[in-house]
């Protein structure tokens, strides 16, 4: 994923807090993805609006973590995420 | 006793009823009546359960669940349960306005099957003239929602050259999802196999052209790809392992395992009107049968990949040895492999075999083929 890049979760996928196993997962068509702090804390961020570099630097400022770092994990998470087409890049 | 892990996925079969009539249909032989159909309240009040149980997802299906007149008002509910509701339809009776009131009622996500890439093909199968014509229109009007769509395909030797038309009719309609299923046999399936049971060099193919538009479309389409079982070497891991992901609700409330579990003889299901759900789910003798890998026989039992595929499906091995508790003849471990892939040649070498199809609930049931 490109810094300037703008993730979206897209109509239909969406973060929800599964009370029974006490986590949250992502609710997606046909999958429910269990998501551990790291995946959560992205996808927070992610709200259509703000560019995967913006989001990067605010998740390095906060876990006070190299950005570089941050990025690259991130990265592979929502590239993931997108071949599923659980996530959108906006145009 | 430890309690099973809780269910993800419920599949609540509304109805039998449909307008369709599919040779492959998932349904049991003998439908459900009308008149035994569980009522609104009684639904709603197993959405809840599910959810206080763990389920995340929930499948409305049928039949076709446009069928039942309080649809828009079960997804409102389930929606409220805090389940993620995915609609399985043909389409057929949605309307424009149906559409947007189940948008309005929040639903997440349809899955539009497609029995055919044209209406000759889709109208034949489907056995309900004009369909394929009402399915396209239906789509138009899901896209311009904007619902999250999947095509489900369901793929046998008289369609199986139409995939790579499919392929396509998804990304026309903006699906973000295919399903590229061969037909299981079960249900009605099993009596059309000398109709509908791909041959060898189909199954291969239909791999082929699967992998490469998986490559070629990538981050655009996703296939999910279930092959014909009778031609592979190893069985599927039947509803992720009896009794720990999911379940289903017949339209009479009965509560089972999976949708086929009504053909194993000797199982009795509790129903949802009369038992709690995660009372039916954790302690029933239904969902016991086969949980784990205790009731295995050999091969299974000494398997390297006992916990992998749990060792097939139940109904299948049921259908072809006789014994629930059997290997599924689908493992080329199984004594039966042989005699079962013998059986897949015969059958889809039946060039002129015609099309068994699905009658309505409470008509009667046709007598099964000979051979």
């Amino acid at each position: 994923m490109e810094a300037s890049e703008i993730p979206a979760l897209p109509r239909g996928v969406r973060l929800h807090f599964d009370k029974i196993r006490d986590t949250w997962v992502l609710l997606a068509p046909e999958r429910a993805v269990t998501l551990d702090a790291v995946g959560l804390a992205i996808l927070s961020e992610v709200d259509g609006t703000r560019p995967f570099g913006e989001i990067t630097r605010t998740l390095a400022e906060r876990y006070n973590a190299p950005e570089d770092q941050i990025a690259k994990d991130s990265s592979g998470f929502l590239d993931a995420l997108r071949d599923r087409r659980f996530l959108d890049i906006l145009p | 006793m430890t309690l099973a892990p809780p269910p993800i996925a419920m599949l609540a079969e509304l109805t039998h009823r449909c307008p369709l009539a599919c040779p492959y249909c998932s349904n049991p032989v003998k439908l459900a009546r009308q008149d035994t159909e569980l009522n609104k309240e009684t639904w709603i009040s197993a959405f809840q359960q599910a959810a206080a149980l763990g389920v995340l997802q929930l499948h409305l299906s049928g039949g076709e669940p446009a069928s039942r007149r309080d649809l828009t008002e079960l997804v409102t509910a389930a929606r409220a349960a805090g389940l993620y509701t995915n609609l399985i339809t043909s389409g057929i009776g949605l309307s424009e306005r149906r559409l947007a009131d189940l948008n309005q009622a929040g639903l997440d996500h349809i899955q539009l099957s497609l029995q055919g890439t044209d209406a000759a093909m889709a109208d034949e199968i489907g056995g309900y003239r004009g369909g394929f014509e009402r399915k396209m229109q239906v789509a138009a009007w899901i896209a311009d929602i904007g619902f999250p769509l999947t095509l489900n395909t369901v793929l046998h030797r008289r369609n199986l050259h139409q995939l790579p038309r499919a392929i396509e009719i998804a990304q026309e309609m903006s699906a973000r999802r295919i399903e590229v299923a061969t037909v299981q046999f079960h249900g009605w399936a099993l009596r059309n196999r000398d109709a509908l049971m791909p041959t060898r060099e189909q199954a291969a193919e239909t791999t082929r052209v699967v992998t490469e538009a998986r490559a070629r479309l990538r981050g655009k389409l996703v296939i999910d790809y279930v092959p014909a079982d009778y031609h592979e070497e190893f069985p599927k891991r039947c509803m992720g392992g009896w009794g720990t992901t999911g379940l289903n609700i017949a339209p009479d409330g009965q509560v089972l395992p999976c949708h086929a579990a009504q053909t194993i003889p000797h199982l009795t299901f509790d129903r949802i009107q009369d038992k709690p759900l995660a009372e039916i789910w954790h302690r029933s003798d239904a969902f016991n049968a086969y949980r784990g890998t205790d009731w295995m026989a050999e091969p299974c039992k000494s398997c390297d990949r006992k916990t992998v595929d749990f060792g097939g499906c139940r109904c299948q091995a049921l259908a072809l040895t006789g014994d629930a508790s059997a290997t599924d003849p689908a493992c080329s471990k199984s004594p039966h492999h042989a005699s079962m892939q013998a059986q897949a040649a015969d059958h889809a070498a039946q060039v002129n075999a015609a099309l068994t199809y699905r009658i309505a609930p409470g008509k009667p049931v046709p007598a099964q083929g000979k051979r």
